[in-house]
């Protein structure tokens, strides 16, 4: 099985306090991981390391075999979704615009059609972004992420603010991603009960990684879950 | 007279000029703008007045101290700004005013005002020679085939920081590029209308055609129009009833902005499609 992100030991230290502490984890080629953690758990800290983003950080981070820290291609073949993807409501730019940033080679065009018409956000090629609904937008940066044919697609919370039908159908597009075009997903989420249908591997984490594997392994072990709960509603509490 | 006008070589080097100019400070100004930096263009065009000052007093033609000088402390400042986390907004405040300071020191060191200052304080695009004019269309050509040639990365580290470095764009050099580019066409845009109303060329056409929710090329377009329509009108008007040209351009400028704002107020302009 190819191995396409290993993470060593993996340490992330803010001046008074560790975001990440030792986290170590594998991912395969094709599997479909939800790293779940409740708020501050260090899910973005990870993300934005595993993006380049962030290069303070102790332990190593491989994608493809290769130590990031040597060589930034492997974000070539990297797709991102943000959480919520901050920028000006009415910024002149329309869907079409948005999805061609995304575009390495400008000789693949024809690409931007296939992918809006798949992700069923033809008809709004010509709307401005800010004109759309939140899930609508959500798409749209699907769309911009998947443009280049990535082989993994890194997805930070992204249903944040978004109507249950929207994140339905959200839904339904990353599981056909995984499915059929075999891409490599790896999405963080509050959302146990769609970790439980979607993903094939979880990733407990809270600053440390508390579980990680198969995901039947996981929901199936009550005393697991339950851990996970009460640490997630402690730091719920904690946050309010 | 209305005719006669068209007959004259200094008012083929003004328009002529004046549409370059039109061009180049929409279009940097569009990126200025989108990125909450509208007041930029104003920050270099007062450090540039310290440069003018600056090459006035040691005898070398103003423009070219001034390109040197507003180039290098936009990029000074600019690199402040990262290091130290200055907001961008205080950033312009000290740039704007370090360079009007360094100008009025240097004017009093030299004596005084001079006729030459005004005409670069309030633009002076009727008197630009054949060798401005070159220079003019040539800086105008190099930075539309930069932005042509580098489009996706200007657009995309604009749209948002952090999703274009994922993607591989080189962020921090495309913003030292954004401001080595105004810096050049701020001061190339000072003999058509002078340091005090440079920002207006930049933000207001931009702002006016953001208001018609086209996507960017679009929006670029409309704004060189508008920006065009302003600088020949506003030189041709200010001509034929003898004002001057910088505060004419401006005021079509803002004429535009204000009925867009009375049709896009009706509905008119939310789009269809």
């Amino acid at each position: 099985m190819l191995k396409v992100v290993e993470i060593d030991h993996l340490t992330i230290e803010y001046p008074d306090v560790k975001a990440i502490d030792d986290v170590s984890f594998t991912v395969n080629q094709g599997d479909f991981l939800g790293i779940i953690g409740p708020n501050g758990a260090g899910k973005s800290t990870l993300f934005a390391s595993m993006l380049s983003l962030n290069t303070k950080y102790k332990g190593t981070i491989k994608f493809f075999g290769t130590d990031i820290r040597k060589s930034r291609n492997y974000l070539k073949e990297i797709g991102y979704v943000p959480q919520k993807p901050i920028f000006e409501k009415n910024f002149p730019a329309t869907v079409n615009d948005v999805v061609k940033m995304g575009l390495q080679k400008e000789s693949d065009e024809s690409k931007i059609d296939e992918i809006l018409q798949q992700l069923w956000i033809h008809e709004l090629s010509k709307k401005r972004i800010g004109e759309l609904s939140g899930g609508q937008q959500q798409r749209v940066f699907i769309a911009k992420a998947l443009v280049n044919n990535p082989k993994v697609l890194i997805l930070d919370e992204p249903v944040t603010g978004i109507d249950q039908q929207s994140i339905d159908l959200f839904y339904s597009i990353l599981k056909e991603l995984n499915s059929k075009q075999n891409i490599t997903i790896i999405w963080s989420s509050h959302d146990l009960d769609a970790v439980n249908k979607l993903a094939n591997h979880v990733a407990c984490l809270n600053r440390t990684l508390f579980f990680h594997g198969e995901s039947d392994d996981f929901f199936s072990n009550d005393d697991l879950v339950k851990q996970y709960s009460e640490a997630s509603m402690q730091e719920h509490m904690h946050h309010h | 007279m209305t005719f006669e006008i068209f007959t004259f070589s200094f008012m083929h080097r003004a328009i002529i000029s004046g549409i370059a100019i039109a061009i180049l400070c929409s279009i940097v100004g569009l990126f200025l703008v989108l990125r909450r930096y509208s007041l930029f263009g104003d920050a270099i065009a007062h450090s540039s007045f310290g440069g003018i000052a600056l090459g006035l007093m040691a005898g070398i033609y103003p423009l070219w101290t001034a390109y040197g000088v507003s180039i290098v402390s936009a990029l000074i400042m600019t690199r402040i700004k990262d290091r130290f986390n200055i907001s961008g907004d205080a950033s312009i405040a000290v740039l704007l005013s370090s360079g009007i300071a360094v100008g009025l020191v240097i004017i009093g060191l030299s004596g005084g005002f001079t006729l030459d200052i005004f005409s670069f304080l309030f633009g002076s695009i009727l008197l630009v020679s054949v060798n401005d004019t070159i220079l003019i269309l040539s800086l105008t050509g190099i930075i539309l085939i930069v932005i042509l040639l580098l489009y996706r990365q200007l657009l995309y580290s604009t749209f948002n920081e952090e999703q274009a470095k994922v993607s591989g764009v080189p962020v921090e050099k495309i913003n030292y590029l954004i401001v080595f580019m105004a810096g050049i066409t701020v001061v190339t845009s000072i003999q058509l209308v002078g340091v005090l109303l440079i920002s207006a060329l930049f933000v207001i056409p931009n702002v006016t055609a953001i208001m018609y929710g086209r996507g960017f090329k679009q929006t670029a377009i409309i704004s060189m129009s508008f920006s065009i329509f302003s600088v020949v009108a506003g030189i041709l008007i200010s001509y034929i009833f003898d004002i001057t040209p910088a505060g004419t351009i401006v005021l079509f400028a803002i004429g535009i902005f204000a009925c867009t704002m009375g049709i896009k107020s009706t509905g008119l302009l939310s789009r269809h499609n």
